[in-house]
């Protein structure tokens, strides 16, 4: 296998944002590993995702269930449907492991969500724990950390 | 003010016997009564001493919209106190919580109180010679709240120092209590992991109603919980069953299954569905927990905790607690169209880690903000909020499975799981509470 390259790294980190703004959820899950999960932590700094609390952590299956949902004929809170927009700072490759096929990368992040005549604005970092499989990269891990995590938050429908 | 202040016949009259009027979840001056009367008359819960285990922890909270801090004093009891310097009225315990040490010292001025709220000191103490300061009422420091009970570490208050006790205001409804805390191999709980805070845009009582309204899960939840159902259909067979799709399925349980779960309802607005069974009956056994419980307590008492399966308990007005998954939820209103959801998870100490897991993973699930089954209760109460206003309609209705003979005070009644009694028996309590500490007008002047 060839090592993979910052650039390569960086434009999947961009192309990954850019499925969820685009709403190709089905695309976008496939970019997980099997074993892969999406964690969103309640407090900062936080490194435990099952004895703490967390926004969100979850695996393929509640991802798909998720996504799945979101499209529902009877999904009331998405009747009108749920838009959103990431804007990304330039993604640093934080670690790099050729041996192993591991990667990480740390990205600011601008999140704004919008439905009906409403519109809210989150502000956080995503690490991406990549790993290569075959040519292509895989999601271990997408930790994103908001800046509010312990605020009152009102919805959130996407995903950051 | 406007129709309803120093008028209780009129609120009363908002409250018929299966029918409530629009005006108790969209009125701007009901709101501000309730706080003064409803969450002043009613023993509202504050906090869990876990949070506060050693002198000088505090915890800083509402009740209704009263700022107050729980504090753990000297002595080691528990004392709860009006957040307000009494020299500018500036809150004195700003973080959520801490150790404060011997003494909590205000920000602007540094008078210091100790941890029962009586002032320590004033600097430049000179000053105040000879000015009538210590027969004033700030010489008396922070208020304190005088009714407070701790219950199996669950504190409670009520700020209006005369009224109904706590326990003829709870009455056997502390079972729920008992039996959450019984879960516990040493009958201890600690509140651990964190708190989900969700803002909702609508009124709290519409929060507290949902909490036994079994005639929504599998409507509004199909979205989500039917998903997961339909998804869990597609594994190949023998997948073990994963932990969400056991949290998640059984929202989606049949208008049959709800109605044989059964409500059982309590005097003073308190009442829990899941009698018989509730949705949490059919989770997986964790491994090593019904061992601990059998060498805690013995075979048949270990067996009857764990028998009891109580799906959602109200403690009117604003607490609601599943003890078969260690959580809890407050609904703190802020606004007459907006309440803040905390949700809280325990650890049964003594008990398996997996527990807690579970525990944290429901709350996740159900409770958070980014929770998909929320989003579509949130979006009901949000609609209601917003439409409720029409001129179309003036009453909302409770009528399902009314009976002009239901029980009003006694001890306890178990009925039908659809019936909508504990609804009907949060109003009339919300009724007696708002107008127990008002005078009565003279007739003629009633709505």
């Amino acid at each position: 296998m060839n090592p993979i390259t910052d650039h390569a790294l960086i434009d999947f980190i961009y192309q990954e944002a850019a499925l969820i703004d685009e709403q190709k959820l089905q695309e976008w899950q496939a970019l997980f590993a099997d074993e892969g999960h999406y964690w969103m932590p309640l407090t900062p700094g936080q490194t435990d995702p099952i004895l703490q609390g967390s926004l969100m952590y979850e695996d393929k299956m509640l991802l798909q269930i998720r996504i799945e949902r979101f499209f529902g004929k009877r999904t009331f809170s998405q009747q009108p449907h749920t838009r959103c927009h990431h804007l990304l700072q330039a993604p640093r490759v934080v670690a790099r492991d050729d041996a192993a096929g591991a990667y990480s990368c740390r990205t600011a992040f601008h999140y704004v969500e919008t439905r009906q005549d409403e519109q809210s604005l989150f502000a956080g970092w995503a690490t991406h724990e990549l790993v290569q499989q075959g040519d292509r990269l895989r999601i271990k891990l997408k930790r994103v950390d908001l800046l509010n995590c312990d605020a009152a938050l009102g919805n959130i429908q996407l995903f950051m | 003010m406007g129709r309803y202040a120093n008028n209780p016949a009129a609120i009363r009259a908002l409250v018929r016997e299966a029918e409530v009027h629009k005006d108790t979840y969209v009125d701007p001056e009901l709101f501000v009564l309730e706080m003064e009367h409803l969450f002043a008359n009613t023993w509202v819960y504050v906090g869990h001493a876990s949070q506060v285990p050693n002198k000088g922890d505090f915890y800083t909270t509402t009740v209704g919209t009263e700022p107050v801090v729980m504090v753990r004093h000297s002595d080691d009891s528990v004392r709860v106190l009006f957040n307000r310097c009494p020299h500018k009225g500036v809150k004195v315990a700003a973080e959520t919580c801490g150790n404060t040490g011997k003494f909590f010292r205000c920000p602007y001025h540094a008078w210091t109180f100790k941890t029962d709220g009586s002032l320590l000191s004033v600097p430049f103490k000179k000053g105040y010679e000879n000015t009538g300061f210590e027969c004033c009422e700030a010489s008396g420091g922070m208020a304190a709240v005088q009714a407070v009970h701790v219950y199996r570490d669950f504190v409670f208050c009520r700020l209006n120092p005369e009224g109904v006790s706590f326990e003829d205001f709870f009455g056997q409804s502390l079972s729920t209590i008992d039996n959450m805390v019984d879960r516990s191999p040493e009958g201890k709980l600690q509140i651990v992991g964190g708190v989900l805070r969700y803002i909702n845009r609508c009124n709290w009582k519409m929060l507290v109603d949902n909490q036994t309204d079994t005639t929504h899960p599998m409507v509004a939840h199909e979205s989500s919980a039917g998903t997961a159902a339909s998804a869990w259909g597609k594994a190949p067979e023998g997948t073990p069953k994963p932990m969400a799709v056991e949290v998640f399925t059984p929202f989606v349980s049949s208008y049959e299954f709800f109605e044989e779960m059964g409500i059982r309802v309590w005097p003073n607005g308190h009442g829990h569905t899941g009698v018989s069974k509730s949705i949490h009956s059919d989770y997986s056994a964790i491994p090593g927990y019904m061992e601990a419980m059998v060498a805690a307590y013995g075979e048949e008492r270990a067996h009857a905790i764990l028998h009891e399966n109580r799906h959602n308990t109200i403690y009117f007005p604003n607490l609601t607690m599943k003890g078969p998954v260690q959580t809890m939820r407050v609904f703190k209103p802020i606004a007459v169209d907006k309440t803040l959801v905390e949700s809280w998870t325990f650890r049964l100490v003594g008990a398996p880690d997996m527990l807690l897991e579970r525990t944290l993973m429901y709350n996740r699930l159900i409770n958070a903000p980014t929770s998909v089954v929320a989003h579509d209760d949130t979006e009901v109460y949000e609609r209601a909020q917003e439409a409720l206003k029409s001129r179309g309609r003036d009453w909302m209705n409770l009528c399902r499975l009314y009976d002009a003979k239901e029980p009003r005070n006694a001890a306890h009644f178990e009925t039908n799981g659809t019936n909508e009694l504990q609804m009907r028996n949060q109003m009339r309590a919300w009724a007696h509470y708002m107008t127990a500490d008002m005078a009565d007008t003279p007739a003629g002047s009633a709505a």
